[in-house]
């Protein structure tokens, strides 16, 4: 597990870069080198696994299907420092410690997919989760920031007490903190023989997830700390960040807790429910299309949630595919609406005309993110939805799911209506340049890929 | 003594912090009830490690105790830069990010 120790390292070296380099465009260059190198570190890790194997006193575990996500996640994670590596520059003064939390994020984004023990689990969601309550107030002049940052500290640090305890009543109950050890499969063997401790234990540690990836009822957080955050960081908290949380919760719950799916997928039915409800129909209602995107993240973690639910090796797929199609999408529309003088529909009117690549870049994610074919959105969310057909229990959840996703495109053609059938002059803070350009091009080709393609992202 | 008493005081200690963090509104003292719900979790990891003979669950609480340390360095400058701009740690302020 090579990223682990690199993206580490990248963050100390970032933080030594702005001690040495003065000038904002050798950090930045820097940077890119930076994550170049985790993008080969990760590389390197998918070249060498060959089975699973384990390391690190039995607590780290990969094999091919975390080694491939991590590539695909830090690939993604190249694309967003090459978009935004000036945005977030721009941010405040200390544009070399950005840098260096976010690739601390990273090494937290590895340890989440790819531990076997739950003390690693711990320490890879704090990980994880420290570096953005900072970034979340990154820009200090701003209350706006300061307030995202301190309601996202406070609900993060009250989650991880939850999560602890969850932690802790499993561990009372089995006797072991090793997710694929005997202890665990004694004690997990079938829901009759599940002790009350290792169930609130299980409910705790759903509740504490679902905060962390904000499913409804636990994502009141999620809109105020997305809008309250520099734009320059939505992105990377958005996507990157919640995935790996994801991929934590899936190999949890389908290692350890599998076999007694029925404790827990009720449950887990519900948040589908209650998310995709709140998060569409609250979109529907907003103003600023940043806002928009924060529900809609939430709108989305419901129909990854469906990769929970769902217990097969198609899920594990859909989770991957999802998981990419997803990030790239959101990635895409951020990159368009941070050169936005004006974060309402309105602002967006007329864009089309002025600058035609950005708007149809912008067009194309927000086609995958409400699932249309052909882009990689539609595949994403076929994937999901039917591991759980192919479960076949609750099929009304799939309909429902259905449902909401054409409630998702009424909020995203809204914004594609704005750009091209309204009058209006969409005003930038800075004019494109040809990389950035170049940039948005090929994050909409990806988007496209995927979606005629998913066979290159599926294992 | 039986490590039922043990379990129980934890979890009302846990209880207690969880409570706290739900109803009070100045935002040092739900740092302070975190902190409780954390302890909780350590005094109950120590039970269960002695009931197992295991000694991985104190290893636990160091990581724990380490983590938290971390956690409320960043949460308190949190606090304090938000305490700079309003001059003010009520976390009903909060609610003006929702206009």
């Amino acid at each position: 597990m090579n990223a682990i120790i690199v993206s580490a390292l990248a963050g100390v070296v970032m933080m030594f870069t702005g001690l040495f380099f003065k000038k904002s465009g050798q950090v930045q260059g820097v940077a890119i080198l930076a994550v170049l190198a985790i993008l080969a570190a990760t590389g390197y890790d998918y070249f060498l696994v060959s089975q699973t194997n384990r390391s690190y006193f039995d607590m780290i575990e990969s094999d091919h299907y975390t080694a491939w996500f991590n590539v695909l996640i830090t690939a993604c994670t190249t694309m967003y420092v090459l978009l935004f590596h000036k945005d977030i520059a721009k941010v405040g003064r200390n544009d070399a410690e950005y840098f260096a939390l976010i690739y601390f994020v990273m090494s937290g984004v590895y340890l989440l997919s790819s531990y076997s023990n739950m003390l690693i689990l711990f320490i890879g969601i704090e990980i994880l989760s420290i570096p953005q309550y900072i970034l979340a107030g990154s820009d200090k002049e701003n209350v706006k920031s300061n307030e995202a940052s301190l309601k996202y500290f406070l609900m993060g640090a009250f989650t991880t007490g939850i999560l602890l305890m969850g932690i802790t009543l499993v561990y009372g109950a089995t006797g072991s903190f090793d997710i694929l050890s005997d202890r665990f499969s004694v004690q997990f063997q079938n829901t009759a023989g599940l002790n009350a401790m290792s169930f609130v234990g299980i409910m705790m540690i759903i509740f504490a997830m679902g905060f962390k990836v904000s499913a409804a009822p636990f994502h009141m957080w999620t809109p105020d700390v997305y809008d309250g955050t520099p734009t320059a960081f939505t992105p990377f908290m958005a996507t990157i960040a919640k995935v790996a949380i994801f991929v934590a919760f899936i190999k949890l719950f389908h290692f350890s807790f599998g076999n007694v799916n029925d404790a827990w997928q009720m449950t887990i039915a519900a948040m589908i429910v209650l998310t995709l409800l709140i998060g569409n129909i609250t979109a529907v209602y907003q103003q600023s299309v940043k806002r928009m995107m924060a529900y809609s993240s939430i709108a989305q973690a419901g129909f990854m949630l469906f990769a929970i639910y769902a217990f097969n090796a198609t899920s594990w797929n859909g989770l991957l595919l999802y998981s990419v199609a997803y990030t790239l999408a959101s990635l895409g529309v951020f990159a368009v609406l941070i050169r936005m003088k004006d974060y309402t529909y309105e602002g967006f009117q007329g864009l089309a005309r002025k600058h035609p690549i950005m708007a149809a870049t912008a067009a194309i994610c927000l086609l995958s993110l409400a699932g249309i074919p052909l882009t990689g959105g539609f595949f994403a969310k076929y994937y999901v939805l039917s591991a759980t057909v192919e479960q076949g229990k609750m099929l009304g959840l799939v309909v429902f799911a259905v449902l909401m996703a054409a409630v998702s495109a009424y909020y995203y053609l809204k914004v594609i209506m704005s750009m091209y059938f309204k009058e209006g002059e969409a005003e930038l803070t800075e004019e494109p340049n040809g990389i950035y350009h170049f940039l948005l091009i090929l994050n909409a080709i990806l988007v496209i890929a995927i979606g005629v393609l998913p066979g290159l992202i599926l294992r | 003594m039986p490590s039922n008493y043990y379990l129980f005081l934890s979890l009302a200690l846990f209880c207690i912090g969880v409570m706290g963090v739900l109803m009070r509104r100045n935002a040092i003292i739900i740092l302070m009830c975190i902190e409780l719900m954390l302890n909780a979790v350590n005094l109950l990891l120590v039970t269960f490690s002695r009931m197992y003979q295991d000694s991985n669950a104190q290893l636990f609480v160091f990581f724990i105790m380490v983590v938290a340390a971390a956690e409320v360095s960043v949460g308190l400058s949190i606090i304090v830069l938000m305490y700079r701009k309003v001059r003010s740690i009520d976390v009903n302020i909060l609610n003006r990010l929702k206009n």
